[in-house]
């Protein structure tokens, strides 16, 4: 087969190609990861001083919980599925995706969601704005006209990811090279394997928990209604059922990043490769049985909240392994400090913090005091953005060269990584204290108490939004002004796996027609 | 790279490029917004919404049954390895293991709703107050027939109708699974008339399913408005009854590609889908018919 690429639009609208719809995926969530920043440079600005100065209220609350839904739905998820789509076939030797029509439409839903879900902003009565977790009765009999849509915008979204996940756990199973056993395969394709998993699970109970929504908004049921015998507890609960597996579906694919980095930079091989999968594993089954640590406050009986809790803090288990082995990985080996490994070990450190933070809100009597404050926003931005998002920062560095044929500019990427960190924890650091000294979280609105705090946290945001029009200027630099010297075959000195020892650099459009042989 | 002597993996057939997908994208994007705007009366850019939605779904029907026709081409013209059908067996194990989820956050809301809710309105542990001072009249009990808030109906009895259907449900998996021996025999006619049997089954099954609601909204006074019992009670039937209908369409497609000479004994994986998504239909109808109508 020869290595024929079609030209023009058609090559994406059509495509059946993993390495095409991979990159669609990457773009698509780069430019929602810029629209939900934008909505965050507002919440930051508007926060920047207690009182009201730029937005209305009811703005405030639209921007808080769309930024919520476009970065979780629409930054973080979509780059981890490009991340999957790219890798994932070249890691097991695969020659595609195991259904490659299926994995452009689950690709192509995505943008029709968005639009539906980003034209509410225009609608009358304005943007969903009861917080990406759209609450019943918020939601439900106060929720604004646009709802609907936002509703029909989620359905979109479960449907391609149902289908993206399908595709993933198929590939696996089905097209590994020979010789590619389960326990040989890549870190990566090992924890896409177990977040395709939770998406199959959850996802079709978020479809469920929007359906009950809608039907009660205009069919009359009374699902979360206490006066037709429904309860808006219940709609907690099955949010968070889906919810909790969702923030594992976020980081999960970054652990696998981050196992596929380090051993790299160190030179050494991946300590404990089986308490990995297995650690994962775990986490992905505990996942299922904690959600309503998210509802402590809610009047829930006493015994339930101490099941969640303890369940909860049982997670640290299997995370702590993790974090052990990435430490002994790196522990004696022969570190060189490129920008992937930069990335990697902050996320292993910063996501440290915020899991340390989640064991802290564990606990039932304390999350009283700390529930809907700044530290959980604190403690979720710190496993989200110098966790899953510098992990896929961290995987773009370290496969672009893979991708490309060429090198990125490693003085702009390291100055990218320490501007980036410096921001991070300048922005989110400080909220730790505004929280647990009280002050809530979506309210745009504040005691002059928490002014110096959130100047600092404002002033750091928009240091870290600015900073990433530097990533996007290192990414349009070698990906389309095609500048950077030629990358080699292995690309890194400690490269190892199918995709840096087998094929070429960049990457050829069709990889695999024949598969390897894995020893 | 080496020589590959495994004739399993010698080729996998990725399909050229496809303009369906697309054209599925936009169908579903026309559907949602005509839905959405439907709902609320509006209409887009001047054509009303219940216009866009029905375009929406003709894209979707139009996408589906090219790309199906299109599969099928494929695969009776060979281009399907073994490899090949195993991907589409376990896509397919893996969409109704989606599907059980689906049902499943239903199933959760109606057990944590008769477990608990019923108990808390009725004041049980800390939600004396609750009770006495918002629904003190409210009596808890399973079928809800009057709500908190006043609404009156009356229960769906188990044993009528119901329990006929159960019988035709579990029945027609009998005639299936008749079939699918028969297929696998190379029996032909068997195949045909039994799969046609199911399909009618399938029918009859949801024509006394829609004889059972016009009852309960005409006579009963059980409608999708009548507390959380009608909520439960139609989401549930009603999700089900949907994908009886799906199930249906299927076995009559099936029974059409029978009479034509489709499927081998070795292959025939669209065959076995249809007959898992059967089985995961009368699976939860099982379910439905005792935790919804008899409990």
């Amino acid at each position: 087969m020869g290595d024929h690429k079609p030209t023009g639009i058609s090559r994406w609208l059509f495509t059946t190609n993993h390495k095409d719809i991979g990159t669609m995926y990457l773009v698509f969530s780069f430019i929602m990861f810029l629209i939900g920043g934008a909505m965050a440079m507002v919440i930051r600005a508007e926060l920047f001083q207690p009182g009201l100065q730029f937005v209305e209220p009811n703005f405030f609350n639209q921007m808080t919980t769309l930024h919520g839904l476009i970065m979780v739905f629409g930054a973080v998820m979509p780059a981890t599925v490009g991340l999957a789509n790219w890798l994932i076939p070249m890691m097991i030797g695969a020659p595609d995706m195991a259904l490659p029509r299926m994995n452009n439409w689950s690709f192509w839903i995505l943008p029709a969601a968005f639009i539906l879900l980003l034209s509410s902003l225009f609608m009358e009565g304005g943007a969903p704005n009861f917080g990406w977790t759209f609450y019943a009765p918020l939601s439900t009999t106060y929720g604004p006209p646009s709802t609907d849509f936002f509703i029909f915008g989620v359905h979109l979204m479960g449907i391609s990811s149902i289908m993206g996940a399908i595709n993933v756990i198929v590939t696996v199973f089905n097209m590994r090279a020979p010789g590619m056993t389960l326990m040989k395969m890549p870190l990566f394709v090992w924890t896409w394997l177990i977040t395709a998993f939770l998406l199959v699970m959850v996802m079709p109970v978020l479809a469920g928990a929007v359906t009950m929504m809608l039907t009660d908004r205009h069919f009359g049921t009374s699902f979360f209604d206490a006066a037709g015998g429904g309860d808006p507890v219940m709609f907690q609960h099955i949010f968070w059922f889906f919810g909790h597996p969702e923030v594992y579906i976020m980081i999960l694919p970054a652990f696998g990043i981050a196992s596929a980095i380090i051993p790299t930079f160190a030179r050494k091989k991946l300590f404990g490769y089986s308490s990995m999968v297995y650690a994962t594993a775990s986490i992905a089954f505990l996942s299922f049985i904690v959600w309503a640590h998210h509802m402590f406050t809610v009047g829930m009986p006493v015994k339930g909240e101490l099941f969640f809790m303890i369940a909860t803090m049982l997670i640290a288990v299997p995370t702590g392994v993790k974090v052990f082995n990435w430490v002994a990985t790196m522990w004696q080996g022969s570190i060189t400090y490129e920008t992937p490994m930069l990335y990697a070990i902050a996320f292993v450190i910063l996501f440290t913090i915020g899991g340390f933070s989640g064991v802290m809100l564990a606990l039932t009597p304390v999350d009283w005091q700390y529930h809907d404050t700044y530290f959980v926003v604190a403690h979720f931005h710190y496993v989200l953005f110098p966790g899953a998002i510098f992990g896929t920062m961290a995987a773009v560095y370290y496969w672009m060269p893979k991708w490309t044929g060429r090198m990125y500019d490693e003085k702009l990427a390291k100055v990218h990584f320490w501007l980036s960190i410096v921001f991070v924890n300048l922005t989110f650091f400080p909220m730790h204290f505004s929280g647990l000294a009280g002050m809530q979280r979506r309210v745009p609105d504040y005691n002059i108490m928490f002014s110096d705090f959130n100047m600092w946290s404002s002033i750091g945001a928009f240091g870290l939004g600015l900073t990433q029009f530097l990533f996007l200027w290192i990414l349009v630099k070698t990906c389309m002004l095609k500048k950077g010297e030629k990358a080699t075959d292995q690309v890194w000195e400690g490269a190892e796996g199918l995709e840096f020892n087998q094929l070429p650099s960049p990457a050829p459009y069709h990889s695999f027609s024949t598969p390897p042989k894995v020893d | 790279m080496s020589e590959q002597t495994n004739t399993e993996y010698e080729k996998y057939y990725v399909p050229e490029q496809s303009k369906l997908p697309f054209i599925g994208s936009i169908g579903l994007f026309f559907t949602a917004l005509g839905a959405g705007k439907t709902i609320q009366g509006e209409d887009f850019i001047g054509i009303p919404g219940g216009l866009v939605l029905t375009f929406g779904i003709l894209v979707l029907i139009f996408m589906l049954s090219t790309w199906w026709a299109a599969t099928i081409r494929e695969s009776m013209s060979g281009l399907y390895s073994a490899q090949m059908s195993r991907s589409f067996r376990q896509g397919m194990l893996w969409f109704i293991t989606s599907e059980v989820m689906f049902f499943a956050a239903f199933f959760g809301a109606l057990f944590y709703v008769r477990i608990l809710v019923m108990e808390w309105l009725g004041g049980s542990s800390n939600n004396a107050a609750t009770h006495e001072f918002l629904w003190p009249e409210f009596i808890p009990n399973w079928p809800m027939e009057k709500t908190p808030g006043g609404e009156t109906t009356t229960g769906m009895g188990a044993w009528g109708l119901p329990a006929i259907n159960t019988a035709i449900l579990l029945f027609s998996s009998f005639t299936l699974t008749i079939a699918h021996h028969a297929l696998v025999e190379k029996n032909r006619a068997t195949l045909i008339q039994f799969t046609a049997i199911t399909a009618a089954l399938g029918v009859i099954f949801m024509g006394l399913q829609i004889w059972e609601y016009i009852h309960a909204y005409t006579e009963m006074g059980l409608t999708l408005g009548s507390g959380i019992y009608g909520s439960t009670f139609f989401m549930l039937t009603g999700f089900h009854g949907l994908h009886v209908t799906v199930g249906t369409i299927f076995l009559i497609i099936l029974t059409i590609r029978c009479a034509k000479g489709h499927f081998t004994p070795q292959d025939h994986f669209a065959y076995e889908a249809g007959a898992w998504y059967w089985h995961f239909v009368d699976v939860v109808w099982v379910f439905l018919f005792i935790f919804v109508y008899i409990l």
